[in-house]
C-alpha cells in the first residue's frame, strides 16, 4: 500500500538533488500521492490532530523553558511571572496546559476509532502497539510536566506515582530514594523531571515517525474494515485527506481556544496555585482528568501491590488487544454484538474516569471496583469470547459496494440527466 | 572440501567473542555512573544527620510535626485513653501485626514518634482522625489507630518509626 511516487523533479536542481538524497519524492510519495479509502470518515482525521497538538507543545514548551527555572525555590515563582510579566507568556501557559488536556482528548479518541472499526488486527498489530507505547510515553510526559510548577498538586501527584514504585517488593523502597534523589520528593526530583520533560516529547515524536511508517507499510484501514481492492477504491491523500484532516483541526483548535480564552483554569486544579508543602497534603488530591481512569483502578484495588499491578496491567493490557480480539472482523458496523459492548466500555471508562475524581469511601469503592473488574473482563473474557460466538452481518465485497450505489455515492443527489449543465 | 570444522574454533571466533566480551564489560561500566548519579548526593546525605528535639512544651494530646530527611515526623503525646485504646486491640486481627508496646520506648509510653508518610503512596495523613481516632490519610483512605497501626485501607504497613533514642526524660534525637 506505500504510494508510489509520481513525483518528476522538473527544475535542474531538483534533478540533482533528488539523485543525491530523494526526501522529496519520498514526501510526496507519504503525504501527496499516498492512497487512503475513499471512504474514510472524520475519526481517522485525529492522527492528523494529534500530530498538530505534539507540535504546539513542543513549540510552546521550547518557549516556556526559556522562561521557567527548575529549582523547589524558584519554580513556582517562576511560572507566576511567566503568568504576569512574560510578554504573553500567559498565552502560552495556558496553551501549554490546555494542549496536553486536548492531546490525550485526541489520544482516547484515536484510540476508541481503532478499537470501533478493529484498526489494531492483522496485519495492523505493530502500528496498534507502537499507539500503546505513545500512550505510554504520553502519560509519563504528561505526569512530570505537571510537577513542573511546583504547586500542591505537583508536588503530591509526584510522591504519589513515584511511591507506586515502592510497592515492588525487596528492591522498591531503594528504586524510590533513586527516583528521588533523596529521602523526599526534592530539589534533584524536580530537576530531573524537568530534564525529561524536556526530553520525552522528542522521544514521542520518534516513536510518531515509527506509527506512520508501520501505518504507511500497511495502509489506513476504513468504516468497513475491508481492504480496498483497486485503485477506484482510493483516493490520494493530498488534497482529499489534508483537506479533510486540515477542517477537522481547525474545528479542534476552536475547541482548544475556547478553553485556553475562556475556561482556562477549568482543567485543572485551585490547589496547584499553592506553593508546594511537603507537610500538608491537599484534603482531596486527584490527577489531572486524563489519568482518572487509571486513577480509580489503582484506588479500587484493596492492596498497594495489587492496586499498582492493575494500574500498570490496564495499559499494558492493550498492547494484547489484536490478540485477545478473536474476531476476524474488523468493523463493529458488521459486529452487532461486539457494537454493544465496545459502547459499555466506552461507558465504564467514562465511569471509572467519573470514580476516580471522586473520594475514595463507601459506594465509590464499590462501584469502581466493580468497573474495574469490568475494564479487564472486557478484554480477557468477553473479546475472546465474542469472536467465537458473535455471527457478523455479510460483509460487503468491496468498499465500493458499501459506500456507492449504482456508481453514485448513497446520500449523494442522482446525477443530473446528461445533457443538462447546472 | 573448504568447509569451516565446527569442531576447531579459529583465530576469528576467539576475537569475536573476546571483543564481545570486553565490550559488553565496557559498557556496563559506562552505564554505572550513569545511573549512580540519580542516587542521593553528598550534601543530601550530609543533610541526613540526627535532629534533636525537646518534647517538654509539648502538652497532653498534642502532634507536632518536624522535618528530619525532608519528611514529617509526627511526634505526639498520647492521652491515657488513647494509650489505652491501643492496648486494647488483638494484636493478632490487625493487618500488619505489633503490639504498642513495640511501637514506644519502654518507660515513654505516652510518646508515639512515627514517620508521618502514608505506607500506601506516601501521602501525609492527618492527626487525630478517621476511624481509630488516631491518623486518616486522606488521599486513599487508609485509617490508622492510636499507636499508628493500620486498620482499615490501602496501606499495606503500620506507619514506620524512625529510628530515634531519649538522651534526656524530655528529649529525643532522630536519626
Amino acid at each position: 500500500m506505500s504510494g508510489h511516487s509520481t513525483y518528476q523533479p522538473q527544475s535542474r536542481f531538483m534533478q540533482w538533488f533528488e539523485r543525491r538524497l530523494p526526501i522529496v519524492s519520498f514526501m510526496h510519495a507519504s503525504f501527496v500521492a499516498y492512497p487512503t479509502p475513499r471512504n474514510l470518515n472524520y475519526w481517522w482525521t485525529f492522527g492528523g490532530i494529534l500530530s498538530l497538538m505534539l507540535a504546539i507543545q513542543i513549540v510552546t514548551g521550547i518557549v516556556l523553558a526559556m522562561h521557567y527555572t527548575p529549582h523547589v525555590d524558584h519554580a513556582f515563582v517562576s511560572v507566576e511571572t511567566i503568568m504576569r510579566d512574560v510578554n504573553y507568556g500567559w498565552l502560552l501557559r495556558y496553551l501549554h496546559a490546555n494542549g496536553a488536556s486536548m492531546f490525550f482528548l485526541a489520544a482516547y479518541i484515536h484510540m476508541f476509532r481503532g478499537m470501533y472499526y478493529g484498526s489494531y488486527k492483522d496485519p495492523r498489530e505493530v502500528l496498534w502497539i507502537l499507539g500503546v507505547i505513545l500512550l505510554f510515553l504520553m502519560i509519563a510526559t504528561g505526569f512530570m510536566g505537571y510537577v513542573l510548577p511546583w504547586g500542591q498538586m505537583s508536588f503530591w501527584a509526584a510522591k504519589v506515582i513515584t511511591s507506586l514504585f515502592g510497592a515492588i517488593p525487596v528492591v522498591g523502597d531503594s528504586i524510590v530514594t533513586w527516583l528521588w534523589g533523596g529521602y523526599s520528593v526534592g530539589n534533584p526530583t524536580l530537576n530531573r523531571f524537568y530534564s525529561l520533560h524536556y526530553l520525552l516529547p522528542f522521544v514521542i515524536a520518534g516513536v510518531v515517525i515509527l506509527h506512520v511508517w508501520a501505518l504507511h507499510e500497511v495502509g489506513q484501514n476504513n468504516p468497513t474494515g475491508v481492504e480496498p481492492k483497486s485503485d477506484k477504491e482510493t483516493v490520494p491523500f493530498t488534497p482529499y485527506a489534508t483537506v479533510k484532516d486540515s477542517f477537522l483541526m481547525v474545528v479542534f483548535l476552536i475547541l482548544l481556544a475556547w478553553f485556553v480564552f475562556y475556561l482556562p483554569n477549568y482543567l485543572g486544579h485551585a490547589d496547584n496555585y499553592i506553593p508546594a508543602n511537603p507537610l500538608v497534603t491537599p484534603a482531596h488530591i486527584v490527577p489531572e482528568w486524563y489519568y482518572l481512569p487509571f486513577y480509580a483502578i489503582l484506588r479500587a484495588i484493596p492492596s498497594k501491590l495489587g492496586g499498582v499491578i492493575a494500574l500498570g496491567a490496564s495499559i499494558v493490557i492493550l498492547a494484547f488487544l489484536p490478540w485477545l480480539d478473536t474476531s476476524r472482523v474488523r468493523s463493529a458496523a458488521y459486529r452487532p454484538l461486539y457494537r454493544q459492548f465496545f459502547w459499555i466500555f466506552v461507558l465504564v471508562c467514562i465511569g471509572l474516569g467519573w470514580l476516580g475524581a471522586k473520594p475514595a469511601e463507601g459506594g465509590y469503592v464499590i462501584a469502581a471496583r466493580f468497573l474495574t473488574a469490568w475494564y479487564f473482563l472486557h478484554f480477557l473474557v468477553i473479546l475472546p469470547i465474542l469472536g467465537l460466538i458473535e455471527k457478523p452481518k455479510p460483509l460487503p465485497n468491496s468498499i465500493s459496494e458499501a459506500v456507492l450505489r449504482e456508481g453514485v455515492p448513497i446520500g449523494a443527489p442522482a446525477p443530473a440527466p446528461s445533457g443538462t449543465k447546472h | 572440501m573448504t568447509t569451516m570444522s565446527s569442531a576447531e574454533p579459529t583465530r576469528r571466533d576467539f576475537l569475536y567473542i573476546a571483543t564481545g566480551v570486553v565490550g559488553a564489560v565496557g559498557a556496563a561500566a559506562a552505564v554505572w555512573p550513569l545511573i549512580a548519579q540519580m542516587n542521593p548526593d553528598a550534601s543530601t546525605i550530609a543533610a541526613g544527620a540526627p535532629i534533636e528535639v525537646d518534647l517538654a512544651p509539648i502538652a497532653e494530646g498534642q502532634v507536632i510535626k518536624v522535618v528530619w530527611r525532608g519528611n514529617p515526623i509526627f511526634i505526639s503525646h498520647r492521652t491515657q485513653k488513647e494509650i489505652e485504646e491501643a492496648r486494647a486491640v488483638d494484636v493478632g486481627s490487625l493487618p500488619d501485626p505489633q503490639s504498642d508496646q513495640q511501637r514506644v520506648k519502654q518507660g515513654h509510653d505516652q510518646w508515639l514518634v512515627l514517620v508521618g508518610i502514608c505506607t500506601h503512596l506516601g501521602c501525609v495523613p492527618l492527626t487525630r482522625q478517621g476511624d481509630y481516632n488516631g491518623f486518616f490519610c486522606p488521599c486513599h483512605g487508609s485509617h490508622y489507630d492510636t499507636s499508628g497501626r493500620i486498620r482499615r485501607g490501602p496501606a499495606p504497613a503500620n506507619l514506620p518509626l524512625p529510628p530515634y533514642e531519649f538522651v534526656a526524660d524530655s528529649k529525643i534525637r532522630i536519626g
